[in-house]
C-alpha cells in the first residue's frame, strides 16, 4: 500500500462513521447509506492519489456521497419515498433530497452515530452479524480487517454484512434511538457487542494466537464513544472499566517466548498503571450514577480488587468472593460459579474450593468446558490428592483447542507429577 | 498504538509567565478535544505553563547546571500535549492535521513505546518498577 493510499485508510477510519450515520438520518436505511459513504470512498482513491488530500476531506467526502445519492434518485432509485413520479415530482424530489442530505451532512449530531449504533447491534440481527456491522460502521473497519480479526475468510465476512443489512432493511428496522424500558435492552445488547470484541481479542477461541490487541483497542474504542453518547448510563462507563482494568494487563499476560501467564503469576510492574487509573475512574462514575450493582460493575469490581494488590498474596479473595455472590444473584451462570470456586479456594482454602466445586459441576453447560476440570486439578494438586489431579489436568488438555491454554496446562502436569515425587 | 501529540505555540517561547491563550482560542481547542473524545481516541491531554516559568537542568561531566527560563536559544517549546489511541501513524497524522492551530505553528506526532516493543534485557531492567499506584485514584 503506498502512502497516499495509507492516509486515505486513516481519513476514512475517522470520518467514515459520522458520514454513515449523517447519510442515515436521510435515508433511514444504513445499507444505502454505507453504499452511498463507499461510493464517496471510492471517488476519493480515484482521485486524491492526482489531486492530493483536500484541505478538508469530510467535507470533501461528504459532497461526494450527495452527489452519488442524487445520482442514483436520478436513475430511479428511491431514497426517501419509493412510488412513481412524474418527471416534475422526482425534479422536486432531487431538489429535496440535495437539500436534506446538505442539512444533515452540515452537521452530523451525536444522536445519528448513536441511533447508527443501535441499529447495527439490533437484536433482529443474529450477534455475528451485529459485531461485523458494528466493526464496520463505527469502527470503521474494512471487511478484510474483520475477516483476519476473527480469522474467518474474508467472502465469509463480506456476506455477513450483506445478510446483516438485509435483514434490517426487510425488517423495517427503524433508524432511532429506543426509548424507556426498550432502551435498557437494546443497551445491553449493545455492550453485549462491544464486550464480545473485545473478548475475541482478549483471548482467541482458537488457534495459537493468544491476544489480538488491536481487536481490544477497537473495543476500547467503541467504548469510550459509547461513553460520550450515554453518559448517564452506568452500565456503559462500567464495561469501558472493566475493558480497561482487563487491557492493562496485556504485558503481563505473555511470557518471553510468547506463552500464557495467568493473573497471579503475572509481574505485575508490566501492568499499565495509566490504564487501571483510567478504569478505576470510570468505575468510580458507574458508582457514582448508582450502578456499582449492575453486571459489568460487579465484574470491573472483581478486576479492581485484583489491580489494587501490589503482590498476588495481597488479593484481598474474602472481598472477591462477596461479589462473585453478588453477580451470582443478578446473573446465575456457572462459569461465574466456576470463578467464584477459585476464589472461595483463594479465601478460604482449597477444600471449601473444592466444596464449592463440586456443588456446580454438574451443571450441563459446564460440560466440555476445559477450565472445569482444570481448576478441580489445581485444587486437587494443593491438598495432596496428585493422581486425581493429574487426571483432571490431561482431561483439561483433550478439552481445549488454544495451543497456548495447553501449553499452560502440560506445564501445569509436569509440576503436579513433580510435587508428587517429592511427597 | 499510542501517539503523543505535542503542541508548539507561536511565541510560546517568550510568553510572559502569566500568559494565558484567549477565550476564542480555547473555545475552538476544546471542539477539537471534544471531536477526539466523541471518537474515543482521547486518553488524556494537558497544558504546560509558559517556558518562562521553567527551568532547564542540563548534565555534563557528571554536573548538573539550571538556567531558569525563559530560553534565549528555544525557537520551538512545547505548549501542551494529547495522547491518543489510533490504528496507524496516519490516523494520528490526519488527527493532528485538524487541530485548530494558526499560522507557523507546530504539532509534532510521536509513538509511545509500549514495553513490549522493547528488548528483552530492557523489559528485565524495568521490572520491580513501583509505578505511582497508590495514587487516589487506585486506592480508591
Amino acid at each position: 500500500m503506498t502512502d497516499i493510499h495509507r492516509t486515505i485508510e486513516a481519513v476514512w477510519k475517522i470520518e467514515s462513521t459520522r458520514l454513515i450515520a449523517g447519510i442515515a438520518r436521510v435515508t433511514r436505511d444504513i445499507g444505502i447509506a454505507e453504499e452511498l459513504a463507499q461510493d464517496a470512498l471510492i471517488a476519493a482513491l480515484e482521485q486524491w492519489p492526482d489531486a492530493g488530500i483536500p484541505d478538508n476531506p469530510a467535507a470533501w467526502l461528504m459532497t461526494a456521497a450527495k452527489r452519488r445519492a442524487i445520482d442514483s434518485l436520478r436513475r430511479g432509485q428511491m431514497l426517501v419515498q419509493k412510488h412513481e413520479e412524474i418527471a416534475r415530482e422526482l425534479e422536486f424530489q432531487q431538489q429535496r433530497l440535495a437539500d436534506a442530505l446538505d442539512q444533515a451532512l452540515d452537521q452530523v449530531i451525536d444522536d445519528d452515530v448513536l441511533r447508527l449504533i443501535f441499529t447495527a447491534c439490533h437484536p433482529v440481527l443474529a450477534v455475528e452479524g451485529r459485531i461485523a456491522l458494528t466493526l464496520r460502521l463505527i469502527g470503521g473497519l474494512t471487511t478484510a480487517e474483520i475477516a483476519r480479526a476473527f480469522l474467518v475468510p474474508e467472502k465469509t465476512l463480506g456476506q455477513r454484512i450483506v445478510r446483516a443489512k438485509k435483514t434490517l432493511s426487510e425488517a423495517h428496522v427503524p433508524f432511532e434511538t429506543p426509548r424507556g424500558d426498550e432502551l435498557r435492552r437494546r443497551v445491553e445488547s449493545v455492550l453485549s457487542v462491544v464486550y464480545l470484541i473485545f473478548n475475541e481479542g482478549y483471548t482467541a477461541t482458537s488457534g495459537g494466537e493468544w491476544m489480538r490487541a488491536a481487536l481490544c483497542d477497537d473495543a476500547l474504542r467503541l467504548g469510550r464513544i459509547l461513553v460520550q453518547l450515554l453518559p448517564n448510563e452506568s452500565e456503559v462507563h462500567a464495561l469501558l472499566a472493566l475493558m480497561e482494568l482487563q487491557a492493562s494487563r496485556t504485558a503481563a499476560r505473555r511470557g518471553r517466548n510468547g506463552e500464557a501467564v495467568l493473573l497471579l503469576d503475572q509481574n505485575r510492574s508490566l501492568w499499565d498503571h495509566a490504564q487501571i487509573q483510567r478504569g478505576m475512574a470510570a468505575l468510580e462514575h458507574a458508582q457514582r450514577l448508582g450502578g456499582g450493582a449492575g453486571n459489568y460493575a460487579l465484574q470491573a469490581a472483581i478486576a479492581a480488587c485484583h489491580m489494587r494488590a501490589r503482590t498476588a498474596e495481597e488479593t484481598d479473595w474474602e472481598r472477591i468472593v462477596l461479589i462473585y455472590d453478588a453477580l451470582l444473584q443478578i446473573s446465575p451462570s456457572p462459569i461465574v460459579g466456576l470463578n467464584r470456586a477459585v476464589a472461595v479456594g483463594m479465601a478460604q482454602g482449597p477444600s471449601a474450593g473444592l466444596a464449592a466445586l463440586d456443588r456446580i459441576a454438574a451443571d450441563p453447560a459446564l460440560a466440555g468446558y476445559h477450565l472445569l476440570p482444570s481448576v478441580r486439578g489445581d485444587l486437587l494438586m494443593k491438598i495432596g490428592r496428585f493422581t486425581e489431579a493429574c487426571e483432571e489436568i490431561q482431561r483439561a488438555i483433550t478439552m481445549t483447542q488454544n495451543l497456548r491454554e495447553q501449553e499452560l496446562l502440560t506445564e501445569r502436569l509436569k509440576q503436579i507429577e513433580k510435587a508428587a515425587l517429592s511427597a | 498504538m499510542r501517539f503523543m501529540m505535542m503542541v508548539m505555540p507561536k511565541g510560546y517561547e517568550l510568553a510572559a509567565p502569566d500568559a494565558v491563550p484567549s477565550a476564542e482560542a480555547v473555545g475552538k481547542m476544546m471542539e477539537y478535544n471534544k471531536s477526539l473524545q466523541q471518537a474515543g481516541v482521547l486518553l488524556a491531554l494537558d497544558g504546560l505553563f509558559p517556558p518562562s516559568t521553567g527551568a532547564r537542568i542540563s548534565f555534563s561531566d557528571g554536573k548538573a547546571t539550571i538556567t531558569d527560563g525563559p530560553f534565549a536559544e528555544a525557537k520551538e517549546v512545547i505548549g501542551g500535549y494529547w495522547i491518543i489511541q489510533v490504528r496507524s501513524r496516519e490516523e494520528a497524522i490526519e488527527w493532528a492535521k485538524r487541530a485548530p492551530m494558526s499560522n507557523n505553528e507546530i504539532i509534532e506526532v510521536r509513538q509511545i513505546h509500549e514495553m513490549s516493543d522493547f528488548p528483552e534485557d530492557v523489559q528485565k531492567a524495568a521490572e520491580g518498577f513501583e509505578d505511582p499506584r497508590n495514587s487516589a485514584a487506585v486506592k480508591a
